[in-house]
């Protein structure tokens, strides 16, 4: 699954995080340590990995990886 | 020199204030955007001597109450020097007068060019900064914004406010490396205060302790230093430069 393993390869370069720990199911805030910072910072990443615009209301209903990887595949 | 290698960004640069600081700036082997408004021939003449200096200058006119334009002279920057390690907000107009008098459009105005343009230029850079994890922002505010002045309404406010927003930004991107701090000069010599009267001109030299008037260049220096890396456990603070009017 590609859009996973750039989702995945972003959020560990980001949140400085083991690749292990970057499940489907894991919470950014509460499994992976991010703050509001850095997820402003990961959703800026997206959009420039994936070139797309992902809204602040979008942004905010991403809260665990598997939702980020659904989003992305949605508009791909 | 301790800012060799940086690039600053200083808007309202071709005069006063504003120019001292990118020459300090320069002198300190950084590398400035001058930002200016109207005065083209003045903001070449900045240029040149930060040239002189042996550093790099790029002239950017921009209206920095308009969020756009800033947002072009960042990226400029970006294209032209790669990053932007410095941040000084600078800029600023007055249209004084009492409240019985004074036009919503004075009001307006001064908000917009002392107090929206920080918004803006600090949002056109949060970006690269954040990624870069560095930063030093300096935002120009006043003695007036500390204490108030009649007459001064809409510029106090406006000065004020930058305190405000200073210290937001400190806590809002001081995890990521980037202190925000503000310098609130007192009566510095220079063509916005050189339209006072003689006569309240030498009022406000009984007041300061120091007994003169201040020169651009004592406020640039502090802009520099704060620009420095030997500054990068202060953030979220006012410094006067005033002479000691208030202590």
């Amino acid at each position: 699954m590609a859009t996973f393993d750039k989702v995945k390869a972003i959020i560990v370069d980001q949140l400085g995080v083991e690749e292990s720990e970057v499940a489907m199911e894991a919470s950014f805030v509460d499994d992976l340590g991010a703050d509001s910072l850095d997820i402003v910072e990961l959703v800026m990443a997206l959009e420039e990995e994936f070139g797309l615009e992902i809204p602040d209301e979008e942004a905010e209903k991403i809260r665990t990886v598997g939702d980020a990887v659904k989003f992305i595949q949605d508009r791909q | 020199m301790f800012l060799n290698g940086k690039v600053a960004i200083v808007t309202g640069a071709s005069r006063g204030i504003g120019k001292a600081i990118a020459l300090a700036m320069a002198g300190a082997q950084a590398d400035i955007v001058v930002n200016y408004a109207g005065r083209a021939d003045a903001a070449e003449e900045t240029a040149a001597a930060i040239r002189q200096l042996g550093r790099r200058a790029m002239v950017y006119q921009a209206d920095v109450s308009d969020t756009s334009q800033v947002q072009g002279m960042v990226d400029a920057t970006l294209a032209e020097f790669g990053k932007v390690d410095i941040l000084v907000n600078n800029a600023g107009i007055t249209r004084d007068n009492l409240i019985l008098r004074m036009k919503e459009e004075d009001w307006d105005t001064v908000l917009q060019v002392n107090l929206k343009s920080a918004f803006n230029s600090i949002k056109a850079v949060s970006r690269s900064m954040v990624k870069a994890r560095y930063g030093r922002i300096i935002n120009v505010s006043s003695v007036v914004g500390l204490h108030g002045n009649a007459g001064q309404a809409n510029y106090a406010a406006a000065k004020a406010g930058l305190i405000g927003l200073t210290k937001s930004m400190a806590k809002e991107l001081g995890p990521r490396n980037i202190t925000v701090n503000a310098v609130a000069p007192g009566f510095i010599m220079t063509d916005m205060t050189e339209q006072l009267s003689a006569e309240a001109r030498e009022k406000m030299t009984a007041s300061i302790a120091l007994n003169r008037l201040g020169k651009p260049e004592d406020v640039a220096s502090l802009v520099a230093f704060l620009a420095s890396d030997f500054c990068g456990y202060i953030t979220g603070q006012v410094i006067a430069v005033d002479g000691g009017i208030v202590m």
